[in-house]
């Protein structure tokens, strides 16, 4: 149509912009493409490593070779679920404090110290919890939860604080107009209608909490090769273990390693992408409300 | 229905909805302020165990070149060396490759395509960093080993960047890592960011003539260049921080290289891989010392991109 008519400087023109979208285009191929090919090396080095001694068996003593990670499957499980208990109510109080009761300038506040907190490096608080409970009283189940929670608070509390903001002022104003108080409304009507958000909030933080390996080196890393649930001594982690495997010279090692890699991305992964798509439906359903 | 009787005892019902009411405002309010606590009580416990080295080295300890556990002489200069020389290759790299996802994100690709591609890249970041340390020291580091650093002496030896034996573990192949996990942050932000540029903008320059990258080069990115600055600083700050990874694949190097084939180590690494070989306390207090220089450069980074966005916010604000 108009190519015949265009002079030169058009035609550069529409040169450059569709090189630049090709190069747009080839950079989000290259990130996805990143992702396919570090999920290909983990499946196809540590499947052929999986078997049901794997997963039900500590590992094996050295120069055996039929062990497996049951010691870090259960600890990992231990300790990321004590570290839920600590921070998903924490991290709620503090999203509720911040929209329904903060003045504007504390919510401020609050959210920068939270932001703040969210960019310290996890090995630093991995310093932090080993001088305030671990010097002393040893390593120990409890100080990586501790660790841990320090690492998903600030997570749960912006995720959960914008659910919050999310619900509609109607509905606040309704539960007010009726007689109900504040903390009655929250409680009553903002929370069951954000859970769907808190329970996404949740689910995100402690698949980060998961993979996390810093915050575990300096609390709960020198451990024996049993399985053990005794929270006030040290347990393996799938994280740690994968760790000290990658570092060995040993084949077999590198094996177990990949194997664990494998384990624990699957388990990260699919609760991100479970995490993912309940936050869309809760959206939708909050939005809808509007 | 309107008119009906209160029920006979609501005044004590009322007071017990009050004082629950006074219950949640304060348990919220002492948990808000107990986040506050806990960033400060962080920060005086790292200082408190970095003490001994604080006093036995001062601030000299930034620019001592040793780190000898033999004659307990410690100092961070290599390390700081390190951490800035990884970090920087590594948002070099990333920053325009994110930005461009971002912008393939939002302006780009085909809606349908939208969705699942951002999650994509979104999924990048979910993926646990001693995984990655992991991928990096048995499939990174020995490719880049046969295939790529020979190639980059070869044509480019003569840059100080690419001189020297190519090798396995080293500063190209954790800035690599470094890469892959900054660049899932800067792209969400940065699509964020080019949603937000108003579509009157947009369409204004669309219908003056200009091409789709005319119009992103001249109306969107100068709309939202603040914002890209601060998700360059947040990415930078995570390449600082990280520990895992980096340990795993650099090499563990003291040396003031500038070859990225080089090993070499950065502040948060040597942290990670002298956990439990410390000897002496004041090798245990040094590697505290080096805990409060990052946590010193995560405040600054974090505490920029924060004012930053701030300031985004009330410009657009009051722009209305």
């Amino acid at each position: 149509m108009h190519l015949g008519t265009s002079s030169g400087r058009a035609r550069r023109r529409r040169l450059v912009g569709r090189g630049m979208e090709l190069l747009a285009t080839l950079a989000s191929l290259l990130a996805v493409a990143l992702l396919v090919i570090v999920i290909a090396s983990v499946v196809k080095e540590g499947a052929p490593a999986l078997s049901w001694d794997f997963f039900t068996k500590p590992p094996a003593p050295f120069g055996q070779t039929n062990g497996g990670i049951a010691n870090a499957i259960v600890g990992t499980l231990l300790m990321t679920a004590m570290a839920t208990v600590i921070a998903v109510p924490g991290g709620v109080l503090i999203a509720i404090y911040n929209v329904e009761f903060a003045p504007p300038q504390v919510a401020e506040t609050v959210r920068l110290i939270l932001n703040v907190l969210a960019g310290v490096p996890t090995i630093v608080i991995g310093i932090f919890i080993y001088g305030l409970l671990v010097v002393g009283s040893g390593q120990s189940a409890i100080a990586a939860a501790v660790a841990l929670s320090i690492v998903m608070l600030p997570l749960v509390a912006r995720a959960t604080e914008e659910v919050l903001a999310l619900v509609p002022s109607s509905l606040r104003e309704a539960g007010l107009a009726l007689g109900s108080t504040r903390s009655r409304t929250v409680i009553r009507i903002i929370l069951p209608t954000a859970v769907g958000g808190i329970v996404t909030s949740a689910i995100v933080a402690v698949a980060r909490a998961a993979g996390e390996t810093a915050p575990i080196l300096f609390t709960s890393s020198i451990v024996a090769n049993v399985v053990s649930t005794d929270v006030h001594g040290a347990l393996a982690s799938i994280p740690l273990s994968i760790y000290t495997n990658s570092e060995s010279p040993s084949v077999h090692d590198q094996q177990q390693a990949w194997a664990a890699a494998l384990v624990l991305l699957a388990m990260v992964l699919v609760l991100s992408i479970v995490g993912r798509l309940l936050s869309l439906r809760t959206r939708r359903q909050i939005e809808r409300m509007r | 229905m309107i008119a009906e009787t209160p029920t006979p005892a609501p005044t004590l019902g009322r007071r017990r909805f009050r004082i629950g009411d006074a219950g949640l405002r304060i348990l919220a309010g002492a948990a808000a302020l107990g986040s506050v606590l806990l960033v400060a009580l962080l920060a005086y416990k790292v200082v408190e165990e970095a003490w001994p080295a604080i006093s036995e080295f001062g601030i000299a300890f930034l620019w001592g070149k040793e780190w000898n556990a033999v004659t307990n002489q410690f100092g961070a200069l290599y390390l700081i060396w390190g951490t800035a020389f990884s970090s920087a290759v590594a948002v070099v790299i990333a920053a325009p490759v994110a930005i461009a996802i971002g912008l393939f994100l939002s302006e780009l690709a085909p809606r349908a395509l939208r969705a699942p591609v951002g999650a994509l890249v979104e999924l990048l970041a979910a993926i646990p960093s001693v995984v990655l340390g992991l991928w990096g020291i048995i499939v990174l580091g020995p490719f880049l080993q046969e295939h790529v650093e020979p190639w980059l002496a070869h044509w480019f030896g003569w840059i100080p960047f690419f001189s020297g034996d190519p090798s396995n573990v080293g500063l190209l192949p954790a800035a690599i890592v470094l890469t892959i996990m900054i660049i899932p942050i800067v792209a969400s932000i940065s699509r964020e960011l080019f949603l937000s540029v108003p579509g009157e903008l947009k369409q204004g320059s669309l219908a003056l003539g200009s091409t789709r990258w005319e119009m992103v080069r001249n109306v969107a990115i100068p709309q939202v260049s603040a914002g890209l600055i601060a998700a360059i600083i947040l990415g930078l700050a995570r390449a600082l921080g990280e520990a895992i990874a980096v340990s795993q694949v650099i090499g563990g190097g003291l040396n003031f290289s500038l070859s990225v084939f080089a090993p070499a180590d950065t502040l948060a690494g040597r942290i990670a891989s002298q956990y439990q070989g410390s000897t002496s306390d004041l090798q245990t207090a040094s590697l505290a010392y080096l805990a409060v220089i990052l946590l010193v450069m995560s405040l600054v980074a974090n505490v920029c991109a924060q004012l930053i966005v701030r300031r985004i916010r009330r410009q657009m604000g009051t722009g209305h």
